[in-house]
């Protein structure tokens, strides 16, 4: 009986091990396809739409509400001890840190992410990609290439785009509709807010989230079994490890860069 | 005797631990309509993606118009696999793309010619699969038998020197069969290609093949004419050739004693 758990545990370790490998090496022959997208740039340029723009919207709402409900809540906190001159600060670090690339990224990941990998694995299932291999069309450099590299770059875009509403949408509830000095709201902010420590290191983040979530994705896609079944599994890993991903690997850079 | 355009040379391939091929021998006749035949997972198809190197055999060769394709890098093989057409059970069209633009999607990727050249050729492919008035249409506006013309008008606009059929008969009304029977005829002659027939619909097998060979177990169980295999004395052959349900492939998988199974519990 304990062998038997044992077995398992051994079999799941050596499944995931295989799988990691298979992962690096599906990567290095999506990036192996960089010359032929700068060759046609217009593969990415689609792929930046079906991506990143049409993201915008639940990008947008999202950062509108974060953005309200982080400065109300903090001045609800603050203007006890009398500093809700110090909203500002609160609300943009907190998004330039923190919510917004972590937010963003599992926004992403739920939105384009589990796209992508029905996408892929639908195009395996129907055998679309290998008939792309019989007509000499390389589907990896074809189809999968220009969607990692699209999401690689919209999620800073988008990222930018979230942390910007927020810090807005903040300033409407805290200075607009609460009261809160509009001088000190700025100012403050422009004080605490260090280019290098605090939005350089959150696009670091953000960054870092494009290529693991994007990569998840397409991995996901790429591998799936090719059934409906196979499909449905594929895009529910998708979204689950994209998260724990984006979570682990935040606290990971956070205590990297603003920790002790 | 015409040349062979593939040499399939004691093949064996095994997948999750089944094996599907043991030593096969098998030449394809350069020229001419092929058929290769057999039963249900009998790895006809595996056959043909053996041939296109989407798969590696575990043992022996497969030599197309002279090259070894299980030992041609990535890039060869691209390369050889611009000589070959196929045609797949499913059409597998492109969802995202219009008919036309399916069938210019391999020249886009190869050449680059200038729009008027590629319309011409999307469209002479289309007239001869009786298609140009649905150039426009998507795949998801197609019926089956549509699809699988397309599909074909796609895997032709390169001319290929091999053509590989994957099921083209299954799940088609009449009148779309005996077009597709006529056109993989009629282009393996207008073209000059050679044509690999997969299938198991006798019938239209041996009105249009010009050799047939039948799998079984893993290797070549019987080759001919369709003459020749129709007249063949072995049990198995006529078995397979009329579609008799029990004969030397029996109707039922091995089991135990029918009457003794109904009294026991099931294990």
């Amino acid at each position: 009986m304990s062998m038997d758990w044992l077995q398992t545990i051994g079999q799941k370790t050596l499944r995931f091990f295989q799988r990691t490998g298979r992962a690096v090496i599906f990567l290095v022959h999506v990036l192996s396809g960089l010359k032929m997208l700068v060759q046609r740039p217009r593969l990415l340029i689609r792929e930046l739409y079906s991506v990143g723009v049409l993201s915008l919207l639940i990008i947008i709402f999202s950062g509108l509400f974060v953005g309200m409900v982080l400065s109300l809540l903090g001045y609800v906190t603050l203007v006890d001890f009398g500093a809700e001159g110090s909203l500002g600060v609160l609300v943009s670090l907190s998004l330039v840190r923190e919510l917004g690339p972590v937010l963003t990224a599992l926004l992403f990941s739920g939105r384009a992410g589990s796209a992508l990998t029905a996408e892929i694995g639908l195009m395996k299932a129907t055998e679309q990609l290998a008939s792309m291999e019989m007509m000499a069309v390389d589907p990896i450099k074809r189809i999968i290439t220009p969607r990692l590299i699209a999401g690689i770059l919209s999620l800073p875009i988008l990222t930018a785009i979230f942390m910007a509403i927020g810090i807005y949408s903040g300033f409407l509830v805290g200075g607009v509709w609460l009261g809160v000095d509009e001088g000190s709201f700025w100012s403050q902010m422009q004080a605490k807010v260090d280019f290098q420590h605090d939005v350089v290191n959150g696009f670091i983040k953000s960054f870092i989230f494009g290529i693991v979530v994007t990569w998840i994705a397409v991995f996901e896609g790429y591998d799936a079994a090719p059934t409906s079944a196979g499909v449905s599994e594929a895009t529910t890993r998708s979204v689950v490890h994209s998260a724990l991903a984006i979570l682990a690997l935040d606290f990971v850079l956070t205590s990297i860069m603003f920790g002790i | 005797m015409p040349n062979s355009l593939i040499k399939i040379s004691d093949l064996t391939f095994s997948y999750r631990g089944r094996t599907i091929f043991s030593d096969l021998n098998l030449d394809i006749a350069e020229g001419k309509v092929s058929a290769i035949m057999g039963p249900s997972g009998t790895g006809k198809t595996t056959l043909l993606r053996l041939i296109g190197g989407q798969l590696i055999p575990n043992q022996g060769n497969v030599m197309v118009e002279g090259k070894s394709i299980p030992s041609l890098s990535n890039k060869q093989l691209y390369q050889s696999r611009r000589r070959m057409g196929m045609l797949f059970q499913s059409g597998a069209l492109l969802t995202d793309l219009s008919v036309f633009e399916n069938i210019a999607f391999p020249i886009r990727e190869h050449y680059d010619f200038p729009e008027s050249i590629i319309r011409d050729l999307v469209f002479m492919k289309l007239e001869i699969v009786g298609l140009r008035g649905a150039y426009k249409l998507m795949p998801s506006e197609l019926s089956g038998g549509m699809s699988r013309r397309v599909a074909l008008a796609r895997a032709i606009v390169l001319d290929p020197v091999l053509m590989m059929y994957d099921e083209p008969f299954t799940g088609l009304d009449p009148i779309t069969l005996g077009t597709i029977v006529s056109l993989i005829k009629e282009l393996n002659q207008a073209l000059g290609m050679t044509s690999i027939l997969v299938s198991h619909d006798v019938k239209e097998v041996l009105s249009i093949a010009d050799e047939v060979h039948i799998l079984s177990n893993g290797i070549v169980a019987a080759s001919g004419s369709p003459d020749e295999l129709q007249n063949s004395d072995s049990d198995w052959v006529q078995q397979f050739l009329q579609g008799l349900p029990d004969g030397p492939v029996p109707f039922h998988y091995p089991a135990t004693d029918y009457a003794q199974s109904l009294k026991e519990d099931i294990k």
